[in-house]
């Protein structure tokens, strides 16, 4: 059984110019301790696919499935409040701004120990010892000081840190991470990949990294989906996707790789579509 | 905070200066003969108008008429109503609690109802809840309020008889004044039946004053918390599984109400506004209704005095709110 | 049907998007998308065509007086006088048709007010932001000391000096209002004047006039006129307030708060004098805001989220 079974989602908006589908139809499963990623340009639906799984996105939103699964257990069928039970504990994510994604108005300490109140049964004392060891496993030095800082007073790269510290607090089966490193500088991406990485290998946890980085996930993955337009182009092991890309807009995105990019200007997709104007 | 809270002092000092020269300018811009203008009607003969120039100061250099003027400030000397005859000053500290009073109920009101019905509203966006509330604040912040205090006297007083039409209280309730704050005072002296009184003669004042500003923290509240709950950290909150009570108002609204502060703060200046209106119109003997007596008295000493109060203590009240913002902004308090 | 065969998926998924329409008119439907901004634009032309045709209109001369018909009730309340819609004041003037005349007072001080304060706060604040420096520092001080006395009470106090009348009171309004142009002007300018486009403009040798006008301005203008509605809205609650002082508009004109002030004594005994002017400066007021908001709502790219 699936950690995470995915078939048939959908996601649409009630926007004013009519119905918008975000998502259409997609298909994914995501197993123990495995590495998914999704690859995509922005706004192909990477995103609001998992706010879906997590059951955040807003009430404008309709979400169908033909399954929506967790542990085997059916996520569309849960009430809002079993669901809540599970968010934070046992599926957590992370997203794109570290920085917008902590409240300004509460320190980190409080932001880290807020997630263990409502999830455990650790009393003040154990949850402060608790959110220490956490600030350490993600790499934050002093960290008995630094539970008493605001997010401004933090760099973007220690501010997604701490939401990893957050996210893994309860020691959750699945963590989202949603395009980690696009707001960071290129020397802290590499840091906090390989950290996510390490505490996805120290608890087995399972994985889903969205990003549109393709060396990310060369790097990362152990499986790829890639996504357009709300739909699932190609599903595989990450080898062969570099070596057999099956779909032509996946051999698209690759081409478009700025390595492979030939005269005076960088190729883009659209230059090798199918159809296209190429 | 604390560079903080000496930038804030620093910046009011120039203004606060300012406005002692738009004070002192005022009195010199009126046309004609300043001694023979406050006479107004009564005659002044040859000799108490030289005596009154050189009492005023109007005979020396101008630059010379400043620098004592502000001497004067400086020692609380505001200058002497033309008409009492009493120091300006005292007159002011005599009427303020009156304002204060009023004032401080109506922001009392404002503020709680308003943050209420924001919230509301915002949480309920789109909704009959929501567009009877904003519709309701748009009327308010579009109300005449000289006109709006004259239905609510036809209604409640002329018509139902609920409520007195002028003054703080009742002419049969005595008391010992000792803060000057009626409220206060009655319950002091154990009178139920005089507290009671300065309630219901509070109650129509109140409102008219508290309309405007209520109506704007209401429609900012509103869209303050509408932004916040866009907002990514409102999502993460929303992530860990919190409970929808605790995110909107721990995470959410400590963050509206942020920007909601500046704007109660700004509402003070348009409360004094209102306040001239308001006093006038039910005689209340704060200062509101005291400058407008004064302007029509012509009776600019007190005019100019009032003018400078006033204005002092809006900043005042600016300055509080401003260290406010930033107590509660933890941006600001930690750099 | 799987999604990965689809040949067509790319070209066909993206169509050539809807031609371009002008800015002007995408605002206009952004604007017309919303009721109440829409209803308070019928009111406020409305009122508009009632001001301009006012002697076409007005059943009667605003300054004559019906001896025979002091006080009248509308026509709806037992007592009425056929002829006078509103009912009379107590001079048996018919309540309607200086109403209808009021109307040309109203958006008259709305204009003239907006006019003198934007113009005057558009200059001072391109000045500031443009120069900066010393010249910004003593502007701004100047501006934070008019908005340091109550708006009411500053005006109140430049009529006492300047004396009362309609004229006066417009004026001293508009000095009040004006500091609110200036910052937004200065702020939208110091935050343009290192934006790339006014950078080549000045490379292209653009001279400073040149450039505060022509490049700078258009660029801040959304939230000028955001401002410039509410202010009109303001100076028309504030002169009618100043007229119900006694220090603006002075009786007989037809003006709401002059009307109200005459009408204040009648309040126990002819409740029509005292609600008929007052009510129309509410409807003339909202619906301005009306418009105000639905402006702010198109015009204020960060509330325009679809």
């Amino acid at each position: 059984m699936a950690l995470l079974e995915v078939r048939n989602l959908s996601v649409s908006f009630e926007t004013a110019a009519g119905r918008f589908f975000a998502v259409q139809g997609i298909d994914l499963s995501v197993d123990r301790g495995e590495v998914l990623a999704i690859v995509g340009e922005s706004g192909s639906g990477k995103s609001v696919a998992m706010l879906a799984v997590m059951g955040l996105l807003p009430p404008t939103a309709t979400v169908t499935a033909d399954a929506l699964r967790f542990e085997g257990r059916d996520l569309l069928a849960m009430s809002a409040r079993e669901r809540r039970g599970m968010s934070g504990s046992e599926m957590a994510m992370i997203f794109q701004e570290p920085v917008a994604s902590l409240n300004p108005c509460f320190t980190v300490g409080f932001q880290i120990e807020e997630t263990l109140e409502r999830h455990t049964d650790l009393d003040r004392a154990a949850r402060r010892a608790r959110a220490v060891e956490l600030l350490a496993a993600v790499g934050i030095p002093e960290p008995e000081e630094r539970l008493r800082s605001f997010p401004h007073q933090m760099s973007g790269g220690q501010c997604q840190r701490v939401m990893i510290a957050i996210a893994t607090a309860c020691n959750p089966k699945l963590l989202i991470a949603d395009e980690p490193t696009t707001a960071l500088d290129v020397t802290i991406q590499k840091q906090i990949l390989d950290l996510l990485l390490r505490l996805q290998a120290e608890h087995g946890m399972g994985l889903v990294l969205i990003t549109h980085d393709m060396g990310v996930v060369a790097e990362t993955a152990d499986r790829v989906i890639v996504q357009y337009n709300g739909r699932k182009m190609e599903d595989t092991d990450v080898l062969s996707l570099f070596e057999r890309p099956q779909n032509p807009y996946t051999r698209a995105l690759l081409s478009a790789l700025p390595e492979n990019a030939r005269g005076g200007r960088l190729p883009t997709v659209s230059d090798f579509a199918p159809g296209g104007a190429a | 905070m604390l560079r903080f809270i000496l930038h804030r002092l620093l910046l009011i000092v120039p203004t606060f200066i300012g406005i002692t020269l738009v004070a002192f300018v005022f009195i010199r811009l009126l046309p004609g003969d300043p001694v023979l203008l406050m006479a107004g009607e009564r005659a002044v003969s040859p000799e108490r108008h030289a005596e009154l120039m050189a009492q005023f100061g109007f005979d020396q250099p101008l630059w010379r008429q400043y620098v004592e003027y502000t001497g004067g400030l400086l020692h609380g000397d505001f200058g002497y109503s033309f008409s009492s005859k009493r120091p300006v000053l005292s007159e002011f500290m005599a009427r303020f609690p009156a304002t204060l009073e009023l004032a401080f109920c109506a922001m009392l009101l404002a503020t709680v109802l308003g943050i209420a019905a924001g919230i509301l509203a915002a949480l309920r966006r789109g909704s009959w809840v929501d567009q009877l509330t904003m519709g309701t604040a748009l009327v308010g912040y579009s109300m005449p309020i000289f006109w709006w205090a004259l239905l609510l006297i036809i209604l409640f007083s002329t018509n139902l008889g609920w409520t007195p039409v002028s003054g703080r209280i009742s002419l049969t309730q005595f008391f010992p004044t000792v803060t000057g704050f009626m409220l206060i005072d009655s319950l002091l002296a154990g009178k139920p039946a005089a507290f009671w009184s300065a309630v219901q003669h509070l109650i129509l004042p109140t409102i008219v004053l508290a309309t405007i500003p209520l109506a704007v923290v209401a429609r900012q509240t509103r869209s303050a918390m509408l932004e916040v709950l866009g907002e990514l950290y409102v999502t993460t909150a929303r992530s860990k599984g919190l409970a929808p009570r605790r995110i909107i108002w721990l995470h959410a609204l400590r963050n509206a109400l942020i920007p909601v502060v500046t704007t109660i703060g700004l509402q003070v200046s348009v409360l004094m506004g209102g306040a001239i209106l308001t006093e006038t119109i039910f005689s209340w003997p704060g200062i509101g209704k005291w400058m407008i007596d004064s302007i029509s008295r012509r009776d600019y000493q007190v005019v100019q005095g009032g003018l400078l109060l006033i204005a002092a203590m809006v900043m005042l009240v600016n300055l509080t709110v401003d260290i406010l913002y930033g107590l509660i902004n933890p941006r600001v308090r930690y750099r | 049907m799987s999604a990965t065969d689809d040949p067509d998926l790319l070209s066909a998924s993206r169509p050539a998007g809807p031609a371009p329409v002008s800015p002007w008119l995408e605002n206009w439907r952004y604007f017309a998308g919303n009721r109440g901004a829409l209803i308070g634009l019928v009111v406020f032309l409305l009122t508009v065509l009632i001001a301009i045709f006012a002697p076409l209109i007005a059943p009667h001369d605003p300054a004559q007086q019906f001896r025979d018909a002091l006080l009248a009730p509308p026509f709806w309340v037992e007592g009425a006088k056929p002829g006078f819609l509103l009912g009379t004041d107590a001079l048996g003037r018919d309540i309607l048709s200086r109403l209808i005349f009021g109307a040309r007072y109203s958006l008259m001080i709305g204009l003239v007010v907006v006019t003198l304060a934007l113009v005057t706060g558009i200059v001072v604040g391109l000045v500031a932001g443009y120069f900066g420096g010393w010249v910004d520092a003593l502007i701004m001080r100047i501006m934070d000391i008019i908005l340091a006395f109550p708006s009411l009470l500053l005006a109140l106090v430049l009529v006492a000096i300047i004396g009362p009348g309609l004229f006066n009171a417009m004026l001293a309004i508009a000095v009040v209002l004006q500091p609110h142009f200036a910052r937004l002007t200065r702020g939208a300018v110091m935050a343009e004047k290192n934006r790339e486009y006014v950078m080549a403009a000045r490379v292209a040798g653009a001279a400073n006039l040149r450039l505060m006008f022509r490049t700078i301005l258009p660029n801040c203008l959304g939230p000028l006129i955001v401002q410039a509605t509410l202010s009109f809205s303001n100076a028309i609650l504030e002169a009618a307030a100043l007229g119900f002082l006694g220090m603006g508009a002075q009786p007989p004109t037809p003006e709401w708060g002059t009307m109200l002030a005459e009408a204040r004594e009648f309040i126990q005994s002819a409740w029509w004098v005292v609600t008929m002017p007052g009510l129309a400066i509410l409807i003339t007021v909202l619906a301005i805001n009306l418009i105000g908001d639905g402006l702010r709502d198109t015009l204020d790219p960060k509330l325009k989220r679809s």
